[in-house]
């Protein structure tokens, strides 16, 4: 029977992860390669997030992984389950007492501090990849500052369908030099990029890449100036559960009235609002 | 009620997990891994290889605990593989020094130390043999002693250990295209991410790991219309290698062990402009793997030279072969679609309903 090391993986891949870090915190929204290692999870799943927790992660933290939005996702259970096995950190869904919050595809409802750190798990870093799918290109479009592809691919959304069709992963411009994908968050939480407190890190594991928007970074979506950027709108919809309205929601169908309904997407903020909904009763 | 929906997950997961252990066992029936280390070499050949970790003991475990499936098996490994510190590398082995197995050419009939054709399935009938359906531990056990008592001709002359290689022929005949000879440390892609454009070393290492079908197949489309010609295979020797580690550079390496390794040597002709006049030369493409998996092999080497020579096909198109043959990233990704992607749905679903309204009006 081996024992396996705290944090899974060795010392020395940590280190080089925690490099990779401290370089895109240098350079806000460039991707740094790094080597990647295998984890037990799959690839596609996470493992880019997963590297960066277990490469940062101590023994007073406190963890917090959701999924979709949801802490208790076939995927967000499945890391969350690695990283205490692991380490034998606590865990929570309170985004306010995590000290690390893992997520693919949501920013949490609740403002982040400046003692957090968010990191968020990146499918596809490169977001001039369906323009130019040569990665040597589009370093060098980086390196140049070469974003008219990314323009016009929004240009021609707008031609087409007199908007943008750029769902999720909507591109930002980062400290007004880098564009970078930012995962694909709905475009409901691109505006908690810009002026956060907290540290967000970005880790894609299959392309081997880490970048980060550092704290008070300037980030902004890219838009034009007469077809400005707009997130997604859910109006007159509310959460059946909490009533809420400023939320990202969910559309779910009622099996026995076939009716459509809307849920707060963010479970564990739902949650606390129905037991402050309880308590008040 | 809300409750539920909320929560839940994790038990469900857990009935998944259990229910996936039970199928391993339902049959009441146990098998041994030393059974299966004993008896399913092509297995454990294949899943080495692509896992880059060298132990018959742990890819038999693992195909124990996969129940035989080749992609959780190098998973497995792979993932065992980054918990380990890598302390040392070992240093130059060099094939000419294999213990032969086995050893062929195609390009010449008659080679200085001869076609030893070894184990192989390639002279075999592929029918299923009812027989072993019956087959018991005692039946195994005769047969063994019946091929072990069997008279075994004369062999002093026949030398195993430091054959000469086809290729060294060739290039005695001046036939080689030469090179100079590069001596640089290796990369380890393990260690540092690839950038691009690569360099050899980073190449033979990512298809060395590369998926055994993928290879294959981009080795096949090589061969048939999307590459260069057809490769003549100078040599496919399989055997033990030799492993030395340097601990501290004063010191002699020391042995640690023989690992089975796959080496394969194409020869491919090429022109070469000499002195301001055409001439045919062969190039070599260049495969090797752990275990025997000579399919495999070759196909590399015929990427290898698609690659190194450039070219319009997909074969030659670096990042197309070298970021898509690693099994744990393609089945990775595919995979992962089977995840939820509810939040990234929705946010496509509005669009399209906007974009339907605004296309009416």
């Amino acid at each position: 029977m081996t024992t396996l090391p705290f944090a899974l993986l060795d010392e020395q891949s940590k280190r080089e992860i925690r490099r990779a870090i401290l370089k895109g915190i240098a350079i806000p929204g460039y991707q740094v390669p790094f080597a990647s290692r295998e984890l037990p999870i799959g690839r596609g799943w996470g493992t880019g997030g997963l590297q960066i927790t277990l490469g940062i992660i101590g023994k007073e933290d406190v963890l917090k992984v959701i999924d979709q939005g949801s802490d208790d996702s076939v995927n967000a259970v499945n890391i969350k389950k690695l990283v205490t096995k692991t380490t034998g950190v606590d865990t929570t869904i309170r985004t306010q007492d995590a000290t690390l919050i893992q997520s693919r595809h949501r920013i949490p409802e609740v403002p982040l501090r400046s003692d957090q750190v968010m990191i968020l798990q990146v499918p596809e870093p490169e977001p001039l990849r369906n323009i130019e799918r040569s990665e040597f290109k589009t370093k060098r479009l980086h390196a140049e500052k070469e974003y008219s592809g990314a323009y016009l691919t929004l240009f021609e959304q707008i031609m087409r369908y007199n908007q943008t069709s750029q769902g999720a992963d909507y591109p930002v411009m980062v400290n007004e030099r880098y564009v970078m994908n930012p995962s694909p968050i709905p475009r409901y939480d691109n505006p908690r990029l810009h002026n956060s407190d907290a540290l967000i890190l970005l880790g894609a594991g299959r392309e081997k890449k880490i970048y980060a928007v550092p704290p008070y970074t300037h980030v902004a979506s890219l838009a034009f100036e007469d077809y400005p950027f707009v997130v997604e709108k859910f109006e007159g919809k509310a959460c059946r559960e909490t009533g809420l309205t400023d939320v990202f929601l969910d559309e779910l169908v009622d099996e026995e009235t076939g009716e459509t309904y809307y849920m707060c997407n963010d479970t564990s903020y739902m949650y606390e609002k129905l037991q402050q909904k309880v308590a008040v009763k | 009620m809300a409750y539920v929906a909320v929560r839940g997950g994790a038990e469900a997961i857990e009935a998944s997990l259990e229910h996936l252990q039970y199928e391993r066992v339902k049959h009441g029936v146990h098998i041994d891994t030393a059974a299966l280390e004993a008896t399913m070499r092509g297995f454990l050949d294949q899943v080495m290889s692509e896992s880059s970790l060298y132990s018959e003991r742990l890819a038999s475990l693992a195909m124990k605990q996969s129940e035989g499936n080749s992609e959780e098996a190098v998973f497995l490994l792979r993932a065992h593989r980054s918990t380990l510190p890598r302390l040392y590398y070992s240093t130059v082995t060099d094939p000419r020094e294999m213990f032969v197995l086995r050893r062929i050419s195609s390009s010449f009939k008659d080679i200085p130390g001869g076609q030893i054709l070894g184990a192989s399935h390639d002279y075999l009938h592929r029918l299923l043999d009812f027989e072993l359906v019956e087959e018991t531990e005692a039946d195994v056990l005769v047969k063994k002693c019946q091929f072990e008592q069997e008279d075994v001709p004369d062999s002093s002359d026949l030398q195993l250990e430091r054959l000469p290689k086809v290729m060294d022929y060739l290039r005695a005949e001046g036939l080689l295209r030469e090179f100079p000879v590069n001596d640089t440390e290796p990369s380890d892609v393990t260690k540092k991410a690839m950038a691009f454009p690569t360099n050899r070393s980073q190449r033979l290492q990512t298809l060395t790991r590369g998926q055994t079908g993928t290879v294959t197949s981009l080795g096949y489309a090589g061969l048939r219309g999307y590459g260069a010609s057809h490769p003549n295979v100078g040599e496919v020797r399989v055997g033990w290698q030799p492993i030395h580690v340097a601990v501290q550079d004063d010191e002699d390496p020391y042995y640690i062990g023989a690992i089975k390794l796959t080496e394969v040597e194409s020869f491919i002709p090429v022109n070469v402009d000499k002195e301001q006049q055409q001439v045919l030369e062969f190039d070599v493409g260049y495969g090797a793997c752990f275990g025997q998996n000579e399919t495999k092999a070759i196909a590399m080497s015929i990427v290898d030279h698609a690659l190194e020579t450039g070219g319009t096909t997909p074969i030659h198109d670096e990042e197309f072969v070298l970021l898509h043959v690693d099994i744990i990233e393609s089945t990775g990704f595919i995979s992962h679609l089977k995840m939820p992607h509810y939040v990234t749905f929705q946010t496509k679903l509005e669009q399209m309903r906007n974009i339907k309204k605004e296309g009416k009006s």
